[in-house]
């Protein structure tokens, strides 16, 4: 079956199996391996993307599912940031929070999520409590978690910093789907 | 945490560089096996025991052929070479022949055009078995008449340590204390499962790349399997998820499955494991059983230790006898003990293989050894970390195989930082007051099982710390103050602490196979390129080789490029194991660097016209002794070049000698790296679920090279000791995993995870790179039993079994009432 959807801002359209996921149909299909597969069961978070701003375990939805939406992945997070790392990124990348990666790109969408959100309202810190729930769903075997509590909240800076730069429009701007741009995703 | 700026006489050693492969991984760029999909590769699937032991009699796979797009299916007779795993007892078939030995063993392959069709395929293959008595407790294997799994007598290994005389010793002692204690198989996790690309190239070559620790392992199996010289066979390390030990031996099982199908088929084969195959068929932390007593005088010197330590080998010997040896070695813990009695065994069961995990072999004994530690304070009447502190092996004293410490020993200092930095005197005494007034009151009723947890580790609100904020800022409530945490709850708060030493390296038991080596190159422009033969696994080897090689050469850190591990570019450099990565591979680089440095040296001394003797190098370049400006290390290698003086050269390092004889004496390891945890809990007193609110650990790892990923590793090693102390369990439903997912098998998340100070202590080892030691283990041995330690305070009981989970922890602690009812009502009468 056919299906048409919008992936980092790139229309694309593929030939897919019925019961293909939406993980599969974004690794295999579009060619985007930054998503991981850690469980196939929705249990890990590697597989983590985003579909009209909310997070999703692509390995539990079909590709079917997109048809017609926007789905950002790990590969277009960082458009339109400065050095084209999301301020969730910068943060990692400063605070060490990466150890082997295998689940560090389902961490960072669900980082950038309470990073953004934060970011829309005005910069302020995330709580401890906010931080773990938005990412108690994704596993990590490396790091203890320490320096993602850290680069989580770091990462809000970063961005608050970002705003400030870009102007008022920018804190409404973070984390909203942008421009649709005609053309293949890869 | 120190930071890249480069101050003024900097040295790159004891800087936290930002992981060059960080980028990467942040953005989705970085490579891992299953991102690669070469033209034309299949896809294979295992198909896998589904007894624990049998005869195989027929095995049909006719009807997988006709599925469509299937290509071939493979059994044990397709094996041109070896069957049988290159390790330490060669007893592991790739492929089963004959007999299977366990459930999920691998029996036979199905390649196919798609991994569904592949697995769709494999269902369809049929096995005819015809059964044998399976044994499935190592101590039943250990029965005269039991099943036979191995050899004569189920044993894969045994050791033992002999050191005074035990018997007397115990005879003459105040104190004897006495224990059984049992742990469970512990799954790595890595949450990237196992995988292998394999592909014969088109000079015959044997290629495979792969999630892997071990790029020699794997070189030595897929050779002797296909029957090939090593020169013909190429392994490639890709990025690997994690391995934690996972990823030491079996992935050489999963490269000859590949290498079989793509030699077979021509075509390139991957195989990328699921899940619940990963935990069905993966090695694990070995199950265990210990016995330990410990006698001691009044004033509480330790005077005599036995311990009796089975080891539940399953199916085959994999690491098994290596696994053991580093238990045996390290059975009685930290301290001086003059008399020490310690038998080991590894013992041969039919269940699924553990082999390799993170402590390896010590996790086990040392929560036993060191629960009975609080025991004996106890019955002292002696605070456990003045008991600690007391026994504590010290430079010039002997370890229980009689090994003499004759330098880089950091115990003192780590007990004595562990100690302030937790504010344990304040907190102990705080739980001492507790528990007074709480004898005087005494709880009369049993508190009802009115709501059991499920889940160990449900995170509760309040306790943890604030992100960015100092470890245990948000912990100061005081252990062992009973308090309302929330909505009424009723927690006990608990401290409890842990010591225990790590050999680093392979030890006595693999000193063979302890050498590594190094190729460094200069470049023209002044960049540099370093191989080495162990692997970057997410521990931050990268950084870490890459900040010594820019140490030794004087190059900037940025310059220096780590390439991937491959084994056609160093000879076999042993394992990624044994916490030995930075002291062999960075002594090894050292060793390159030395004389490409010296020739630098000459250069820069004839362009600064001064003598080589005259020349200073630091991070800033190579200048005068007397002043002036430096030379660039890109200049310096350019006039090398012009000079056509040699920059290129291949390092190799060998371990000090190592020792082990009959009765356990010798130098079991090169050096010891020492860590004290100590751990606060909050218990449930309705749900006994355990929450762990703050953790110290404290690490003597010699000169640390990079703080920011050394602190990464400690807080990754206490989370899963943490997991191991609570939680984590792979359960066996008879023989076959019953858990193996994460809904089943339970890892800690970040709301459950602690804050986590880390602490390090620099005793320098003068032959590691820099006064270096390693690293990667030591932080998972302690946290168990410090946990173990902190709810014994809490709550007033020994756990003798992990994980503690709430309703084992119920249990003990209504046993305990009932015990003390019972007791009562005997004095009563």
């Amino acid at each position: 079956m056919r299906v048409a959807c919008e992936v980092n801002g790139v229309a694309v359209v593929r030939e897919v199996a019925p019961g293909a996921t939406l993980l599969d149909f974004l690794r295999y299909d579009v060619g985007l391996t930054g998503s991981k597969e850690g469980c196939g069961k929705g249990e890990c978070g590697a597989c983590t993307v985003e579909v009209d701003g909310r997070l999703v375990t692509s390995c539990l939805m079909l590709a079917a599912q997109v048809e017609g939406r926007r789905v950002r992945t790990i590969e277009g997070l960082g458009e339109g940031h400065a050095n084209l790392l999301h301020p969730v990124q910068a943060a990692f990348l400063e605070c060490g929070a990466v150890q082997c990666g295998f689940c560090t790109p389902g961490f960072v969408m669900a980082a950038a999520a309470v990073v953004d959100a934060c970011a829309r309202h005005g910069g302020r810190a995330p709580t401890a409590r906010e931080v773990e729930e938005g990412l108690e769903g994704n596993l990590c075997r490396c790091t203890g978690y320490q320096k993602i509590r850290v680069a989580v909240a770091r990462g809000v800076e970063i961005a608050a910093a970002e705003c400030s730069r870009k102007g008022r429009d920018g804190a409404a701007r973070a984390g909203t789907p942008r421009t649709i741009r005609k053309g293949d995703a890869r | 945490m120190a930071t890249d700026e480069v101050t003024e006489g900097a040295s790159w050693i004891g800087r936290s560089v930002k992981r060059a492969d960080g980028r990467d991984k942040l953005t989705g760029r970085a490579k891992y096996v299953d991102d690669y999909a070469p033209a034309g590769c299949l896809h294979g699937a295992t198909v896998r025991s589904a007894k624990p032991h049998a005869r195989i009699k027929r095995i049909d796979g006719r009807a997988a052929c006709r599925v469509d797009g299937v290509e071939a299916v493979l059994t044990a007779s397709n094996i041109p070479g070896t069957n049988r795993m290159p390790l330490i007892i060669n007893d592991y078939p790739f492929l089963a022949d004959g007999v299977v030995r366990f459930v999920g063993e691998a029996v036979a392959l199905v390649v196919a055009e798609t991994p569904e069709a592949a697995r769709r395929a494999a269902a369809l293959v049929r096995v005819d078995y015809e059964d044998l008595p399976g044994v499935f407790d190592a101590r039943d294997a250990l029965k005269p008449g039991a099943p036979r799994v191995f050899g004569e007598d189920n044993v894969f290994k045994k050791f033992r340590v002999r050191r005074g005389d035990v018997e007397k010793a115990f005879a003459e002692a105040d104190v004897v204390v006495e224990a059984e204690f049992e742990t469970p198989y512990q799954a790595q996790a890595y949450i990237e499962t196992q995988g292998m690309l394999a592909e014969v190239e088109a000079d015959g070559t044997v290629f495979v790349a792969g999630s892997m620790q071990c790029p020699f392992y794997v070189h030595d199996a897929v050779a002797a399997a296909l029957g090939v010289g090593q020169n013909r066979v190429r392994i490639v390390q890709r990025p690997t998820g994690g391995g934690f030990g996972g990823k030491e031996d079996v992935p050489s099982i999963v490269a000859v499955h590949a290498a079989l199908a793509a030699h077979v088929t021509g075509r390139p084969v991957k195989f990328v494991y699921t899940r619940e195959e990963d935990f069905l068929a993966m090695s694990k932390r070995h199950p265990a059983f210990a016995r330990v007593k410990y006698g001691a005088r009044r004033d509480g010197t330790i005077t005599a230790c036995e311990v009796n330590y089975i080891l539940d080998a399953g199916a085959y010997a994999t690491l098994s006898p290596a696994v053991l040896f580093r238990g045996t070695v390290h059975a009685v813990g930290p301290y001086r003990i003059p008399n020490v009695a310690v038998d080991t065994f590894a013992v041969a069961t039919n269940k699924v293989p553990p082999g390799a995990f993170r402590g390896f072999g010590q996790p086990q004994i040392t929560f036993a050894q060191e629960s009975l530690i609080d025991e004996l304070a106890a019955r002292l009447g002696i605070d456990p970390f003045e008991l600690r502190e007391k026994n504590a092996l010290r430079l010039g004293d002997e370890t229980a195989t009689g090994q003499v410490l004759r330098e880089s020993c950091g115990f003192g200092e780590a007990l004595a930082v562990a100690r302030r930095e937790s504010g344990w005197a304040e907190k102990q005494k705080r739980g001492a007051q507790r528990r007074d007034a709480e004898t005087q009151r005494e709880e009369a009723s049993v508190i009802a099982p009115s709501r059991l947890g499920v889940l160990a580790l449900n995170p509760v609100a309040g306790a943890g710390a604030g992100a960015g904020a100092d470890a245990g800022a948000g912990a100061d409530a005081g252990a062992g103050a009973d308090a309302e945490a929330g909505a009424g709850r009723r927690v006990a708060r608990g401290i409890g602490v842990s010591a225990n030493y790590y050999g680093v390296g392979l030890g006595a038991a693999g000193k063979y196979i302890d050498r590594a080596g190094a190729h460094v190159q200069v470049q023209k422009d002044g960049t540099v390129l370093v191989a080495v033969g162990n692997t970057e696994i997410g521990q931050g080897a990268r950084s870490s080789l890459c900040q010594i090689a820019a140490e030794a050469l004087g190059a900037p850190f940025e310059a220096v490029h780590l390439l991937d591990i491959d084994t056609t570019r160093v000879p076999d450099s042993g394992p990624t194991v044994a916490s030995r990565t930075t002291l062999m591979s960075g002594n090894a680089i050292l060793d390159a660097a030395r004389p490409i440095r010296e020739t630098l040296v000459k250069v820069a001394a004839d362009v600064l016209r001064v003598a080589p003797g005259a020349v200073m190098v630091d991070a800033h370049g190579y200048r005068a002794a007397s002043g002036g400006e430096a030379l660039t290390f890109q200049r310096v290698a350019s006039e090398a070049y012009g000079r056509r003086l040699p920059v290129a050269t291949q390092g190799w390092t060998v371990a000090a000698p190592t020792s082990f004889d009959e009765n356990g004496r010798g130098d079991a390891y090169v050096v010891y790296a020492f860590s004290v945890n100590v751990a606060e809990v909050e218990v449930d007193l309705e749900t006994f679920e355990t929450r762990v609110v703050e953790v110290t650990s404290v690490h003597d790892i010699g000169r640390v090279v990079n703080p920011g990923d050394a602190e990464g590793q400690v807080e990754g090693g206490v989370v899963q000791g943490m997991g191991y102390a609570l939680c984590e369990e792979v359960v066996l439903d008879g023989a076959a995993v019953k858990n193996g997912n994460f809904t089943g098998y339970i890892l800690p998340t970040m709301a459950d995870s602690p804050a986590i100070r880390v602490r390090f202590v620099e005793a320098p080892y003068s032959a590691g790179p820099f006064g270096a030691k390693g690293l990667a283990e030591t932080p998972i041995v302690g946290p168990a039993p410090a946990i173990a330690n902190a709810i014994r305070d809490a709550v007033g009981v020994m756990a003798r079994r992990l994980p503690i989970t709430p309703e084992r922890l119920a249990e003990m602690v209504w046993e305990k009432k009932r015990e003390k009812k019972i007791g009562r009502k005997t004095e009563d009468r």
